[in-house]
């Protein structure tokens, strides 16, 4: 900010409070001509108005507020560009990414200033963080039966994961389910941590220009008998010419159907359907393609809280 | 001849009737579009599924419809009523009058056409798209014109303190109102506005929370100066205090906005200076109940028989509650408690049902006899009804508000021993749920109250002109 703009804000402030304090001051003296006590003598349809001095207990409050206020921008920012004899501020401005935050944080302690933000997390840093500190040292499976960990992720699980997952880990259409231990890309403590460190991004291409309507119904109907169901009419035919078909899908998805945990591949045959099952919704997925985006929860949890989640969703299959 | 035309101009109170009346039909439409939104807080199913009928879309008709219609015509109906009453001379233009009259009626009608079916700009209590603006604007000038025309033309030699306070909320409403409302039509029913990002918002809440100082404040504040001790019969207390409040009241109140930024991306100097100057902000509103409540001294016993009096007075209560608790909800440490939960909502309602509402009913129970050439209402026990369900139906409002915002705050804010929050927002929101209704309930008292209201002004404009003469205990205004 420049320092025009700091007098000019300090001007019209200062300005404003003192100008009050003045008035107020006039008014404390009897300046009307009328006797105190004693009608003002005008009358305005038959209302009249007393001359009676300021109740004194209202003007002491008005002299605290206005002294009080000095004191606060004197010690806090509020005067343009002047930062207050505390060095106080609510966070460290201007700040666009992580990076930039952390970088801010060290130089605002080297210049010594108190800065809310950063208090409140390195207090929460020096309370909370040797909990998961401790936490980080157990093996995901292992920690997975301790309740007190588990309780500790269902809260981080709650607050970071509920809002797609759901609050009972079941998922949604979309969001995998965590409690069925079938995994898209592998359930064990390192492959949960994998996933929630780094984040995923699933990618199931669309077949529509490829294979045509036919060609999408046909897949469908072999997709359909892979988990043992039928096609709603003229299922035989359509599936074994969608066996043929089939051949591009097994590059992820596998000969079999079975999946790749490797590349995120769904099981096509056990029946669990993240996108959901249905004629019309297997035929959706084929039509227009997938695009599922795990986000990474590296920079807002850190490691070792997500290594408390991770045995949290571990626990919920085992 | 020209003595008796002296002590009683021909007042142009046929629109001072119109506002009258619309300010009940308003205030009844209002109120119930609260209460219906209010039961879907707890009953999400009232919807039906039917998109306009949603929270999202009712919810600014309502503020629309009790500030700028409800409270609009009231302010309307009362300065048009004082500003001749004052100046012992007739309003500056009955064109005028009649063209604020029937512009202010089609921009409420506008807001009902167009706001329920998402035609909005998105800022709060200014939602109406760029066309209903202009013509706002058009009014607003035209009402500006005649008011200050009147006093300019005014019969007295000086001009009562009622005419500065609303005067004031004229001159910066229409300040605010043209300010924020900036904007760039892309089509008739959509524009974008001129300020982007921390800028607008300021702007916003620059005009948001001087719509409560000066539409909500100053105006009311206006009323009450010239009803109050008219219903009481009893000078003003003090004119050196209206002095002192007034111009400290105007000058303080419009750097008040940035208190509903706190803890945002604003720049912390602008949070404190907004903050420092709610804090000022307190003494100089109390000025005014002060002013109000001590007219009364020496006629306390009215009290015990002229509910119109209670009204006012129960108002002014209201008034020094929420304007002590505003203040104290702008200190940034406080308000890292109350921000965003129903304690908000409870606030702006003790100023809106207790202040607002009840200082403007008073007055139009004052107002409707001399209108209508009566003495007195068709029946002063049902204004007693009404004033206890008013009464009854804010405190119950306020309380459960209270209560749920506070409990919010706390459940929001705790953490357990590993630093997890305790609690997950739907678990606030269960918590809430009780209050929501009781909520309700003290809607529905103030709405039962506001049809007690309509059916005794329409027995009041039906009698035979003269016919209602005023009980012996009662006022003698």
């Amino acid at each position: 900010m420049s320092m025009f703009w700091t007098i000019w804000i300090s001007v019209i402030t200062l300005g404003s409070i003192i100008g009050t304090y003045l008035l107020l001051r006039w008014n404390l003296t009897n300046y009307t001509g009328h006797p105190e006590g004693e009608s003002m003598d005008h009358e305005f349809d038959g209302i009249v108005e007393i001359n009676n001095p300021l109740p004194r207990w209202w003007t002491i409050l008005f002299y605290i507020t206005i002294i009080w206020s000095f004191f606060y921008l004197a010690l806090y920012p509020g005067l343009g560009a002047f930062e207050g004899f505390l060095g106080w501020r609510s966070s460290n401005q201007n700040i666009q990414s992580i990076e930039e935050s952390v970088q801010a944080r060290a130089d605002a302690k080297q210049e010594g200033l108190i800065v809310q933000y950063d208090r409140e997390l390195d207090y929460a840093a020096e309370k909370f963080d040797p909990i998961f500190e401790a936490y980080s040292q157990i093996p995901v499976e292992e920690l997975a039966k301790n309740e007190e960990a588990v309780k500790v992720g269902q809260r981080l699980f709650m607050q970071n994961c509920s809002q797609c997952h759901g609050s009972d880990a079941r998922g949604n259409a979309g969001f995998p389910n965590l409690t069925d231990n079938d995994w898209l890309y592998g359930g064990t403590g390192d492959k949960i941590k994998e996933t929630l460190t780094n984040g995923r991004q699933a990618a199931m291409p669309a077949w529509i220009d490829a294979m045509g309507e036919q060609g999408i119904q046909e897949t469908v109907a072999y997709v359909l008998s892979l988990s043992g169901r039928e096609m709603s009419e003229n299922h035989e035919a359509l599936a074994s010419a969608g066996q043929q078909r089939f051949m591009v899908c097994a590059a992820c998805h596998g000969m079999d159907g079975k999946g790749n945990q490797m590349l995120g591949a769904p099981n096509l045959t056990d029946n669990i359907w993240l996108y959901g099952g249905s004629e019309r919704a297997i035929t959706e997925t084929l039509t227009h393609g997938r695009n599922g985006v795990m986000p990474s929860f590296k920079k807002t949890l850190g490691d070792n809280k997500i290594h408390v989640v991770a045995s949290y969703v571990y626990s919920l299959s085992h | 001849m020209s003595e008796i035309s002296q002590a009683k101009p021909d007042y142009n109170y046929k629109v001072v009737r119109q506002f009258t009346i619309m300010t009940i039909i308003w205030g009844i439409v209002g109120m119930s579009l609260g209460v219906f939104i209010a039961a879907q807080l707890f009953a999400p199913a009232l919807n039906f599924d039917i998109p306009w009928l949603t929270y999202s879309r009712l919810r600014p008709l309502h503020t629309n419809a009790v500030i700028f219609a409800f409270g609009g015509c009231a302010l309307f109906a009362t300065s048009y009523y004082i500003v001749q009453r004052t100046c012992q001379v007739r309003l500056f233009s009955d064109k005028l009058a009649a063209f604020t009259f029937w512009g202010w009626q089609a921009v409420i009608v506008a807001a009902v056409a167009t706001l329920p079916f998402g035609i909005t700009t998105s800022k709060e209590y200014a939602e109406l798209e760029w066309p209903i603006d202009i013509l706002i604007a058009l009014v607003w000038v035209a009402y500006i014109i005649n008011f200050f025309g009147t006093l300019v033309i005014r019969r007295v030699s000086h001009i009562y303190v009622a005419n500065w306070f609303l005067g004031a909320f004229m001159l910066t409403v229409a300040v605010l109102h043209i300010g924020n409302s900036m904007a760039l039509p892309v089509s008739f029913f959509k524009s974008y506005s001129i300020y982007a990002g921390a800028v607008d918002a300021m702007m916003q809440w620059w005009y948001g929370h001087n719509a409560v100082g000066f539409f909500l404040t100053a105006g009311f504040l206006g009323m009450m100066y010239y009803f109050v001790p008219k219903q009481a019969g009893r000078p003003v207390y003090s004119y050196r205090l209206s002095v002192v409040h007034f111009w400290a009241l105007i000058s303080l109140y419009i750097w008040a906005g940035p208190h509903h930024l706190h803890y945002t991306a604003l720049p912390d100097w602008t949070q404190s200076l907004g903050m420092v100057m709610s804090v000022i902000l307190f003494v100089p509103s109390w000025g005014g109940m002060i002013n109000g409540i001590m007219t009364l001294s020496g006629a306390w016993h009215k009290l015990r028989t002229d509910p119109v009096l209670r009204f006012l007075i129960v108002s002014l209560s209201f008034y020094g509650m929420s304007t002590f608790e505003g203040p104290m909800m702008a200190i940034k440490t406080v308000n890292a408690l109350s921000h965003y939960t129903d304690w908000t909502v409870g606030h702006v309602h003790s100023g809106a049902l207790g202040w607002v509402a009840m200082v403007s009913i008073g007055s139009v129970y004052h107002l409707i006899p001399h209108l209508f050439g009566q003495q007195s209402m068709y029946s002063t026990k049902l204004v007693n009804v009404h004033f206890w369900f008013a009464t009854i139906g804010v405190v119950l409002y306020i309380v459960a508000m209270w209560m749920s915002g506070v409990l919010q705050g706390l459940m929001w804010r705790a953490v357990n021993a590993d630093g997890t929050l305790t609690y997950s927002f739907v678990e606030s929101l269960e918590a809430s749920k009780p209050f929501y209704v009781v909520r309700f309930v003290g809607g529905l008292f103030v709405v039962t109250g506001m049809l007690i209201m309509a059916y005794n002004t329409y027995k009041t404009v039906r009698a035979p002109k003269g016919s209602l003469v005023a009980e012996p205990a009662g006022q003698a205004a």
